[in-house]
């Protein structure tokens, strides 16, 4: 294991002997807890897209390294000197506040004068304070420099900030490469082009990146990810790394593909150039905006895995035997989700498996509107790692007043509706009959499980992957954990130990890191991930004690926690 | 008695409220929340009008401009379309003629057609006439209300002239593609299996419903 040294942090290798009390034979022989050989979903690595884009970039891009760097540099220096004053990085020299809490919704009102000097830029977002004191920013543009979507604010007003990113971001092209990302005083700028889009992350961030090319302009940092055929671009002063915010605009973009299918979003854009796409996404601004919300508090996204509604596995097989009997034609995915994202089952043709990364969509699909809570719903949805060119088509509906449980029935037919309707009423006729929604009524109210129940003194919160389910558990978040500013400062921390074991240049199996308020452990095996949060003065020993201790809780609890058998059609 | 089993299609643009009229109407209900419908909903709702059973299959479906391919799915079978615009928006108001172009251009059969105009609540920003839109209306040989989901204004009205039409469809057009059982046995019969093949969401709710709109339907 490389010997890390970070002057910054205390963070410390782990030394060999202790690796070996850590790896109980017993657990490597009976493999990782919740380990199956079902495929029921796709084993997806954390950034598994980014990093092969990446690589992919780095290889072409090798030789003219030094001549981009410098290019890139100058048109650094461009976008500072020539307009600066439209762009959101200027606020990197406040003092950066805390995030307007996201539940309060979207700010689309008028933008104030910022700056009496400049009457000419009276519309332009960026002089609101409010707009500037946003932690995170996600803009998408077209390749024509469009605006396409703004998550604070109104687009209509960043006709100009939009204007210089795709500027940017075209300069860079017309080298052959790409810019993916830089910075800016204390603001990260994140693109993500994917032809004919452009999508940007903008966010004030503790870097902590490692990565092949990145540049500094001023004090603010930029990042770009480029795409055909759109645009995407991050700036956020959370602690995510440039990895972590390429994820999110890949999510992003892979929210819009699932509205549009990408041959759908291509074709529009040879046919016109410069089309304004928020024609065709007007109602979708709510699912973008909710998938950012989540993937700033849920882990799924960061784990590239899902989890699971505890249940008996006797219960579970129920379902699953009830859905999988009720077949209907073309039916491709059956898919059971609770409420708070847990999924409860999902049912399969045969041939096919869900990738996490698709669930996720369905799942905030679900989550963002209330729509399908009064009737049964049919709308195309477009899965793309299912497949990016073409609709499934889903038959939506609660199965009790309550709305506890959502059921999705996808099928490649889009005549079907009465089939699955009728397939629907059945399910719920069986699930009743057998108490199963009931069951899961009762496991929703009970929430997750206390850290408490696991009896281990020091351990106050985790949470664990199984790799080759792409399911993961974790405990309930209690105090001191239970303020909000105190759980998002938590999920930095997951954040900050997931991208320090997966950095892509020096990747760790096990970091032990104390910090003030916690001491963290984050350990990568070929069967599992688990990150683990204890009290602060915690003793190494004692943290791999407790290790070894939750390993065998969740092998014992396995079957309640994960799926491991699925049904199919 | 006989029974009568109808498609209904709710076409319109975004925003104009076809999610609530719709939701008042069946529900009873009114939500300042309403959620942009995704795809389209299905309800179903039942009532008696005029010593018949009317069995109503509604599609009310999302305004948004990405959905409207899939709108021919739903208008193609449908005997009864409702066009709903805002009446404090005027271009809500010329969505409906180019809906009804196209219900022209694609529906074979007979189709009624009810126009209404929606969100008289908010009559002090009013966009569109009620002379305008009741000529209109008159000129497509539609039917015209205006309603408010808000305030349950006009909507039952609306209803109950549609399905009356549908009734009088049924005696005058046989080739109208409506579903007409006679007797009360064979009546029963039919319900039952439609009852179990359509799947209600909310049966409870569904039954409470139905029973309400028996009582109204006696007043009216």
């Amino acid at each position: 294991m490389a010997a890390l040294t970070e002057p910054t942090l205390p963070v410390q290798p782990l030394p060999p002997n202790d690796l070996e009390e850590v790896t109980p034979d017993d657990l490597v022989e009976e493999g990782a807890p919740g380990a199956s050989e079902d495929h029921m979903l796709i084993a997806a690595e954390s950034y598994e897209d980014i990093n092969v884009a990446i690589d992919e970039q780095y290889h072409r891009g090798k030789d003219e390294k030094d001549k981009t760097k410098n290019e890139i540099e100058q048109s650094a220096r461009e976008l500072s000197i020539d307009d600066r004053s439209t762009t959101p990085s200027d606020e990197g020299r406040e003092t950066p506040k805390e995030e307007v809490s996201s539940a309060e919704g979207k700010d689309r009102s008028n933008s104030m004068l910022g700056n009496r000097d400049r009457p000419q830029h009276v519309e332009e977002e960026c002089y609101s304070p409010e707009w500037r004191q946003r932690q995170k920013h996600v803009f998408i543009l077209s390749e024509a420099g469009k605006p396409i979507y703004t998550r604070h604010g109104n687009e209509d007003k960043l006709v100009t900030t939009m204007g210089v990113m795709q500027a940017l971001v075209s300069f860079v092209q017309d080298n052959d490469d790409n810019i993916r990302f830089m910075i800016a005083g204390s603001h990260k700028f994140v693109f993500l082009n994917r032809p004919p889009v452009i999508l940007v992350c903008v966010s004030h961030s503790v870097c902590f990146f490692c990565f092949h090319r990145f540049m500094i302009a001023g004090s603010h940092k930029f990042v770009f990810l480029n795409r055909p055929p759109v645009i995407l671009v991050c700036v956020s002063h959370s602690a995510e790394s440039t990895q972590q915010l390429l994820l999110h605009l890949t999510y992003v973009y892979n929210q819009i593909i699932s509205v549009l299918t990408f041959s759908q979003l291509s074709k529009i854009f040879e046919k016109k150039s410069n089309y304004d796409l928020r024609r065709l996404l007007t109602g979708t601004e709510k699912f973008l905006d909710n998938l950012i919300n989540l993937m700033d508090r849920d882990a799924m996204f960061l784990l590239s895995a899902v989890r699971c509604l505890p249940l008996a596995s006797s219960v579970r097989d129920i379902i699953g035997q009830s859905i999988a009997q009720c077949k209907a034609k073309d039916l491709v995915f059956a898919i059971l989700v609770g409420r708070d994202n847990q999924l409860v089952t999902v049912v399969r043709m045969k041939e096919h498996s869900l990738h996490p990364a698709d669930l996720h969509l369905v799942f905030n699909l679900v989550d963002a509107s209330t729509s399908f809570q009064s009737a049964e719903s049919w709308t195309p949805i477009c899965l793309p790692k299912f497949n990016s060119n073409g609709y499934l088509h889903a038959h939506l509906s609660y199965l009790d007043e309550e709305c506890s449980a959502c059921l999705l029935l996808l099928s490649a037919d889009r005549d079907v509706f009465f089939e699955l309707s009728e397939a629907r009423q059945k399910i719920v006729t069986r699930l009743n009959k057998y108490n199963c929604l009931q069951a899961i009524r009762e496991s929703l109210a009970k929430g997750s499980y206390k850290v408490a129940q696991i009896g281990i003194p020091d351990l106050r919160h985790f949470m664990y992957k199984s790799k080759s389910t792409a399911q993961y558990t974790s405990s309930e978040l209690e105090a001191p954990y239970t303020e909000e500013g105190e759980r998002h400062r938590l999920f930095g921390m997951y954040q900050y130990l997931h991208h320090r074991v997966h950095n892509s240049a020096r990747p760790l199996k096990i970091l032990f890191h104390v910090g003030s308020k916690e001491t963290m452990l984050g350990w990568i095996t070929s069967g599992f991930e688990l990150y683990a949060t204890f009290g602060p003065l915690v003793t190494k020993p004692a943290a791999i004690n407790a290790i070894n201790k939750l390993l065998r809780w969740i092998k014992k609890e396995e079957d309640r926690l994960f799926i491991l058998n699925s049904y199919t059609y | 008695m006989k029974s009568i089993e109808a498609k209904i299609v709710v076409l319109g643009a975004q925003g104009v409220g076809k999610t609530s009229v719709v939701i008042r109407y069946v529900g009873k209900l009114f939500s300042k929340h309403v959620s942009p419908t995704i795809g389209a909903s299905f309800f179903t709702f039942k009532m008696t009008v005029d010593d018949y059973r009317v069995k109503l299959q509604l599609w009310d479906t999302a305004g948004q401009e990405r959905f409207r391919s899939m709108a021919p799915m739903y208008y193609r079978k449908a005997n009864a379309a409702l066009l709903v615009y805002d009446i404090t928006c005027r271009e809500s108001f010329e969505n409906i003629q180019s809906w009804v172009d196209e219900l022209k251009k694609n529906v074979e059969g007979t189709i009624i057609m009810c126009v209404i105009g929606n969100k008289t609540d908010l009559v002090s920003r009013r966009e569109v006439t009620r002379e305008k839109a009741e000529q209109y209306a008159d000129s497509i040989n539609a039917l015209y209300y205006e309603t408010s989901a808000l305030t349950n204004d006009g909507i039952q009205e609306a209803f109950l002239q549609v399905s009356l039409s549908l009734i009088k469809l049924s005696q005058t057009d046989k080739s109208s593609g409506l579903t007409v059982y006679d007797g009360s046995a064979s009546l029963l019969n039919a319900d039952g299996i439609i009852e179990d093949g359509i799947g209600d969401m909310n049966n409870h709710r569904r039954r409470r419903d139905s029973e309400d709109s028996n009582n109204a339907s006696c007043c009216s």
